[in-house]
């Protein structure tokens, strides 16, 4: 067991979490930067076996030696007790004490049912983005992107680098939404910049909004997706569907540390004050945690938040305008690509709902108590621990598989049982032997 | 306005959702009372395994004759009835030159079982750690999921006419019924489920919660067949430790295992106690080795209801009139569940009961105190 100790330790190697890193340890303090990734960088700038790291990512991935960020690759952290969370890394178990916590766990795709969506060859659109830069081969294949958001561009970006013949980007999204969308961009320049770049890279995929996929065909594994628009449905044969309908924050982390969670939106995000601190002495967060932002929002939150936990709060002035500008673009981003009802409506009575268990949306519709679909459906007991389903299942406006409310139940990801056995804990009780 | 019922069941963990269904097939007008989630209560915290446990002869009279009636269920999918069979295995010889008696002892229970030699336990069980002494199998024994089976019961009696009162917590008896948090009362006599919540309606029944622990791996090639349990397990269960730890672990069919277990009195904090975890862990690599690479998806806590001799409280309440009940099973009332439910619906419809129900009466205690 290897206990070390850290002024911050920051946990999420993503934007976020490294702006945290290297602002924390631009005031002298010592640092740890703590992934699950063997390599640092997040979602958005994960390693491209291919075509490497953008450089703005290869340059703070770089830097975290020369600025004394001790840097923990390949540890989930999966037990948190006070001051110190346990993981295992390459080298076996790890204890990492903290004087200040970031948490900058980031965000997970939102998979939604609907018919087809459990064959092989339907995946999520950032997952199959993931899939390729680790090298997963997708040259040749015919992939069709659909869902909603600004991730199927960004996806089909990537697919079409690599080799991919993306033939088709399905935004459910109503042209209407889009035209408000647009109208808005100029507020932000850069992120126009951004889009038409994009839009320069996908220069000759046809993007159709008010496209919804519905359904996906096939015995063994993907033949073809079927397509509903306000002219009716057809039928588009292909490889892949990558299919992304959104993001989910990452909160497990902060809520076995107690941290308040804002449960007022479809999915719950950590809360945070101005500065940044959540509701536990010492723990700050930043990025796509505390709700979607997108990439900028986690740069700026990630710095301020390093900041913050160092001890500096002074060099946060320049960055709260930019925070500022950078939600309200969020916001924009959310209520334009909203979800339609239709979209909720898709999986049928016998869609799975829950993959580990198997578990069909009409057995889950059977119970109205959050705890009794969970005990008597098993849905959301599996290895994802209902972070797959619960999500889903709250995005279709069903209660969500749920522990009671005082339940703790850890590992928070699954853990191997001599890590588990090793963790070293102090007695949380006196009455324990 | 009040309803006259036959029979009000308060709680509706396995052992009420069996009287439930028990005296809703002998044809009487039921009501059920659950103030939380349908087998919420330790019966979903419980490991599920069926098992004859010997050591006390009225336990074990009730196990074995709860294990036959177990039987009409095995066929429920909801279930998940798996019979694995149990194989206690002893880690020294004096453990070993103890299987001959405990197997008379099961035998006389009319359960079967056979020793198994320290060569036959590793045909057996090839992944455990060199150096057992051999076991004692018992083939019938079996594991099942006892939630859902508890929701499926109620369901199943909810169709043939009986009444659920959910998410409403049975607030206080009454000469002829009971009070409901929400303002309403029912009429009729009472059986209290209520497992370690048992005081809160019934103060005479002494009731102590014993805290217990389980992990669950994630799904796996097989690497055990049986249920695996140290035979010191029986004198832990039956001990009066503070805190105590042993082995027991359970193959699902689906591939997970469950690793047990551990006892404490008097913790009331639901939260994992990580010490007691890391202990019961050990203890369990110390019998199968490999389980040091299996990959925990989540631990929990339950409650186990303890009286103080062990053995549930069955039958009626001395000085109440119309209260039976049914609930202090400790650690094995997912076993006793079936049988302790015939017994006390037998013993209400004045019936003969096919045990002797004199070693669970509830007024063996208040004798005791008096
Ligand atoms: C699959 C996917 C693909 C995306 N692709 C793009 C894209 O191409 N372009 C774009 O602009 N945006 C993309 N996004 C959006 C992306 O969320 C943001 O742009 C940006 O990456 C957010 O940065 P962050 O630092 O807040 O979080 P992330 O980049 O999500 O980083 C969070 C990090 O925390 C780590 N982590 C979480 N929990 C733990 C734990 N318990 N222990 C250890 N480590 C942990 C994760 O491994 C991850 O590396 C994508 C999102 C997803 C989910
Ligand atoms: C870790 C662990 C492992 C175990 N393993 C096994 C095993 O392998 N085999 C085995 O046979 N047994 C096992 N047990 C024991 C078994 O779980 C219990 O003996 C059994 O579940 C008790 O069932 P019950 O119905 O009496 O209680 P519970 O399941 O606790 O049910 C009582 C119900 O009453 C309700 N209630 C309480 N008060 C009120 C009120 N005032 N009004 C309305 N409703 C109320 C509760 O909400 C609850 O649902 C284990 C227990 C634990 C904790």
């Amino acid at each position: 067991m290897r206990v070390r100790d850290f002024e911050v330790l920051v946990v999420g190697a993503g934007p976020a979490g490294l702006a945290a890193a290297h602002a924390a340890a631009s005031h002298g303090a010592k640092v740890g930067l703590v992934d699950a990734q063997l390599r640092a960088g997040g979602q958005v700038w994960r390693h491209d076996l291919r075509f490497g790291a953008p450089k703005r990512a290869r340059v703070q991935i770089a830097g975290l030696a020369a600025a004394g960020i001790a840097w923990l690759g390949g540890c989930e952290i999966a037990l948190a007790e006070d001051r110190v969370l346990h993981g295992e890394g390459a080298d076996g178990p790890m204890s990492l004490r903290w004087r200040a916590l970031v948490l900058a766990t980031g965000a997970r795709e939102l998979l939604l049912p609907f018919p087809g969506w459990t064959l092989p060859g339907v995946t999520g659109a950032g997952g199959l983005q993931a899939l390729a830069k680790q090298g997963w081969p997708v040259a040749g294949k015919r992939v069709l992107v659909a869902g909603s958001g600004p991730l199927l561009l960004a996806a089909a970006a990537t697919l079409k680098r690599h080799g991919a013949c993306v033939f088709g980007i399905h935004e459910q999204a109503g042209p209407a939404a889009l035209r408000g969308f647009a109208a808005r961009l100029p507020r932000w320049p850069g992120k126009l910049a951004q889009a038409a770049a994009l839009r320069l890279k996908l220069f000759d995929v046809p993007y159709r909004s008010g496209s919804l996929v519905v359904a996906a065909h096939g015995e063994e594994s993907l033949r073809e997706v079927e397509i509903e628009t306000r002219t009716g449905r057809r039928r588009i044969a292909c490889d892949l569907l990558a299919a992304g309908w959104g993001l989910v924050p990452n909160v497990e982390l902060a809520r076995v540390l107690g941290c308040r969670l804002d449960d007022s939106g479809t999915h719950p995000h950590i809360a945070v004050d101005d500065d940044l601190r959540t509701s536990r002495h010492g723990v700050y967060a930043a990025g796509e945690a505390l709700g979607i932002g997108g990439l900028d929002c986690a740069r700026v939150e990630g710095a301020m938040a390093g900041h913050f936990a160092a001890g500096a709060p002074q060099a946060t002035q320049a960055l709260r305008w930019r925070r500022r500008q950078a939600r309200a673009f969020a916001d924009l981003l959310r209520r334009q690509f909203a979800l339609r009802p239709r979209a909720r409506a898709l999986a049928a009575a016998d869609t799975l709902v829950c993959r580990c268990e198997d578990v069909a949306l009409s057995s889950v519709q059977a119970h109205a108590d959050p705890r009794q679909i969970r005990l008597v459906t098993r849905c959301g007991m599996g290895a994802c621990q209902g972070r797959v389903c619960g999500a889903a299942l709250r995005e279709l406006g069903l209660p969500a598989p749920s522990l009671s409310a005082t339940a703790t139940r850890p590992p928070i990801f699954p853990m191997r049982l001599a890590a588990l056995a090793e963790a070293c804990f102090h007695e949380p009780s006196q009455g324990e032997v | 306005m009040t309803t006259r019922h036959d029979l009000i069941v308060i709680g509706a963990g396995l052992v009420g959702a069996a009287c439930v269904e028990a005296a809703a097939a002998a044809g009487l007008r039921v009501a059920v009372v659950e103030s939380g989630t349908i087998g919420g209560g330790a019966t979903s915290a419980a490991m599920g395994h069926l098992v004859a446990m010997d050591g006390d002869a009225a336990e074990l009279a009730l196990c074995a004759y709860s294990r036959s009636l177990w039987e009409r269920w095995a066929d429920r999918p909801e279930a998940e009835f798996h019979r694995c069979g149990s194989l206690w295995i002893a880690s020294s010889e004096e453990e070993r030159a103890r299987i001959p008696a405990r197997r008379a002892e099961l035998a006389a229970a009319g359960v079967d079982a056979e020793a198994v030699d320290p060569h036959g336990l590793y045909a057996l069980e090839p992944s455990l750690a060199a150096g057992f002494h051999g076991g004692l199998r018992v083939p019938g024994d079996a594991v099942v999921y006892p939630p859902r089976l508890a929701w499926h019961l109620i369901a199943d009696a909810c169709r043939d006419g009986a009444e659920l009162f959910a998410g409403v917590r049975a607030e206080q008896l009454t000469d002829d019924g009971v009070h409901l948090a929400d303002g309403r009362a029912l009429r009729g006599p009472v059986l209290v489920a209520t497992g370690a919540a048992l005081p809160e309606l019934l103060p005479e029944l002494p009731m102590r919660a014993r805290k217990g622990q389980l992990v669950v791996t994630d799904r796996h090639a097989p690497m055990v067949r049986h249920q695996l349990i140290e035979m010191g397990y029986a004198d832990a269960a039956h001990g009066s430790d503070a805190a105590s730890v042993s082995f027991n672990v359970q193959p699902r069919p689906n591939g997970q295992l469950l690793i047990g277990s551990s006892r404490e009195y008097d913790a009331t904090d639901a939260a994992v106690s990580s010490s007691l975890l890391q202990r019961m862990l050990r203890r369990a690599f110390d019998f199968v080795p490999a389980l040091r690479e299996r990959r925990a998806i989540r631990a929990w806590s339950g409650f186990r209801p303890a009286t103080p001799d062990g053995l549930p409280y069955l039958g009626a309440v001395p000085g109440r009139r119309g209260v039976w009940v049914a609930a202090g099973h400790e650690g094995l009332g997912i076993t006793a569940a079936p049988g302790s439910a015939r017994l006390v619906v037998d013993a209400f419809l004045g019936l003969r009961p096919a045990l002797d129900l004199a070693p669970y009466r509830p007024d063996r205690v208040l004798r005791a105190a008096a």
